[in-house]
C-alpha cells in the first residue's frame, strides 16, 4: 500500500474541513471494510492520500428513534449494533435482514450501512433494503447539510452524488406507520459471505385488505441498485393477493437490465427478479399482517 | 519518509506502546512490530478470517482495521486465550477432536469461537456454522471444527 495519512476527525466540520482542503484526496472511513481493501490492492481502486476516521464523531455514531422522526442510523454505526437494537427489533425488524447478512460475523462488526451506501457497489445490500424503507441520506459538506433520497445517492457503479468534499453524516428512515412490512433477500450459491447475484429490497403498507403504498428496489442487475416504478404502481391500490404480486414481479423482471458476469448471466438475473420479488413481497405482506 | 505514529494499546491486558505507519494494518503491527505472530495472515483481504482478534469486545479482522485505529482499544490475541500454561477449554477441545491439521486457520477459529461462546453459551449447530462463516478451513471440513466448539461449550457450562 503507498502512503497515506491518517487523521482522526471529532466533530462533522473538523471532518469537511480536512476532506475540503485534501484537493479531493481524502476519504472518509468507518469500518474501513471496503476502503482499506480498495487502498491496498495492486492496482487502488481509490486515489487517496489521507483516510479520514470519522468513528469518533458523534453524530456518525447516533441511532435513536423517535414515532415523529423514525430512525436515525449514524453512517458509521456498525451492522452488530444495528441488529442488536431493540428499536430496530420493534420498529424496523426488515433492516436485519441487511444488516445481518453483509459478510460475516467480523465484517458486521465494523462495517456500516453508512459505508455500504458511499460504496455504492451495484450489489450493496443494504441499498435496496434503505431504499425499501424510503431512506433519506444527510450529507454534510463545506455549505452545510443538505437531504438526498437514498435511492438517488448512487450515480453509477461504485460511485455516488456525494461531493469529494461531503461526508455521509446520517441515514433517516421515517416511521413507516400501521400496516407496514419489508423483507430483503438476495440469492447467492452459498449460505453465507457471497455477493448477491441478485437482491430484492421490498416494502409494502396496507389498509383495509389494499396495497396503499409499496417500494421494490433491487440490486446487481444495473450499474446502480434501481428502483422498479412499475412494480409500485402494479401494487398501490391493488387488493392484497397474488395477482397484484405477480404482476409486480414481472415488473421487476422487466425492469432488470443486468449484464453476464461470472456471477450468473443475464437471463439467469432476469429469472431471478421475478423470483425474489414475489418471495421478498409475500413476506413483506406477511410482516406487514403481523407475522415475524 | 513521513513521521510515524505512536500508539498507545492494550494488548492482552497489557498496555502496549508501538510506532506504526498510517497505512500499515492491525495485523502487520502485531506481527512485524509488537510481534505477536500467533495472529496469522491468511487473504489479508477480511475473508479468511485467519487474521481475527477481538477488538474492543467484538471480533474483527485485524487486516481490516489500521494500526493506528488501536489507540486506546482493547485488543485480545491468541497468545492472550490461555491461562499461563493451562490451555482455554476451546483450545482443549480443538486438540481432542482433532479439529485443525496445519493450524493456520486455528487462532482465527479460536477467537471467533470464543466471542460466540461468551453470548452465547450454548449455541446450536446451525448458529456456530454462521457466526463461523468468515472464518475459513481448507483442511478439516468444518464437522471437526463445530464437534470441537460444542464440546467447548458442554465443558464450560460444566465447569
Amino acid at each position: 500500500m503507498k502512503w497515506i495519512d491518517y487523521e482522526n476527525a471529532k466533530t462533522v466540520d473538523e471532518a469537511v474541513k480536512i476532506l475540503s482542503q485534501s484537493g479531493g484526496k481524502a476519504r472518509p472511513m468507518a469500518g474501513g471494510t471496503d476502503l482499506i481493501v480498495q487502498l491496498r490492492v495492486k492496482d487502488p481502486r481509490v486515489d487517496a492520500d489521507v483516510v479520514v476516521n470519522v468513528k469518533d464523531i458523534p453524530e456518525l455514531n447516533e441511532l435513536s428513534y423517535s414515532t415523529t422522526k423514525g430512525l436515525t442510523i449514524g453512517a458509521a454505526v456498525p451492522c452488530h449494533k444495528i441488529y442488536n437494537d431493540s428499536n430496530v427489533i420493534t420498529h424496523y425488524p426488515a433492516l436485519i435482514d441487511s444488516a445481518s447478512l453483509i459478510g460475516g460475523t467480523q465484517i458486521q462488526g465494523r462495517a456500516s450501512l453508512g459505508g455500504n451506501l458511499c460504496n455504492a457497489a451495484p450489489s450493496g445490500d443494504s441499498i435496496p433494503n434503505l431504499v425499501a424503507h424510503n431512506g433519506v441520506a444527510t450529507l454534510a459538506g463545506p455549505n452545510g447539510t443538505r437531504e438526498v433520497a437514498v435511492e438517488d445517492v448512487c450515480t453509477g457503479p461504485r460511485q455516488t452524488c456525494i461531493g469529494k468534499d461531503e461526508i455521509l453524516v446520517s441515514i433517516n428512515l421515517p416511521n413507516p406507520g400501521e400496516g407496514f412490512g419489508a423483507n430483503y433477500i438476495r440469492f447467492i450459491p452459498r449460505n453465507e459471505m457471497d455477493i448477491a447475484v441478485v437482491g430484492a429490497g421490498v416494502s409494502v403498507n396496507i389498509s383495509g385488505g389494499k396495497f396503499t403504498a409499496a417500494k421494490v428496489s433491487l440490486a446487481s442487475v444495473a450499474p446502480t441498485p434501481i428502483s422498479v416504478p412499475n412494480a409500485i404502481s402494479a401494487l398501490v391500490g391493488e387488493s392484497v393477493g397474488d395477482g397484484p404480486i405477480q404482476n409486480a414481479a414481472n415488473a421487476a423482471k422487466e425492469a432488470a437490465k443486468p449484464i453476464s458476469d461470472m456471477r450468473g448471466t443475464a437471463e439467469y438475473r432476469k429469472h431471478l427478479c421475478e423470483v425474489l420479488t414475489r418471495r421478498a413481497l409475500n413476506t413483506a405482506v406477511e410482516r406487514a399482517q403481523g407475522g415475524k | 519518509m513521513p513521521a510515524k505514529t505512536h500508539v498507545t494499546t492494550t494488548i492482552n491486558g497489557e498496555q502496549v506502546d508501538f510506532l506504526c505507519e498510517p497505512r500499515q494494518s492491525l495485523l502487520e503491527c502485531l506481527r512485524d512490530v509488537i510481534g505477536l505472530t500467533g495472529t496469522k495472515e491468511g487473504c489479508n483481504d477480511g475473508n479468511c478470517g485467519a487474521c481475527t482478534v477481538n477488538m474492543d469486545g467484538r471480533i474483527v479482522t485485524s487486516c481490516l482495521v489500521l494500526g493506528v485505529e488501536a489507540e486506546g482499544a482493547n485488543i485480545e490475541t491468541i497468545e492472550g486465550v490461555a491461562d499461563g500454561s493451562n490451555l482455554h477449554p476451546l483450545q482443549l477441545a480443538f486438540l481432542e477432536n482433532a479439529a485443525l491439521q496445519c493450524g493456520i486457520c486455528t487462532p482465527g477459529f479460536i477467537l471467533s469461537s470464543k466471542a460466540l461462546l461468551e453470548q452465547n453459551p450454548n449455541p446450536t449447530e446451525h448458529e456456530i456454522r454462521f457466526w463461523l462463516a468468515n472464518n475459513l478451513c481448507r483442511c478439516t471440513g468444518y464437522d471437526k471444527i463445530v464437534r470441537a466448539v460444542q464440546d467447548a461449550a458442554k465443558r464450560m457450562q460444566e465447569a
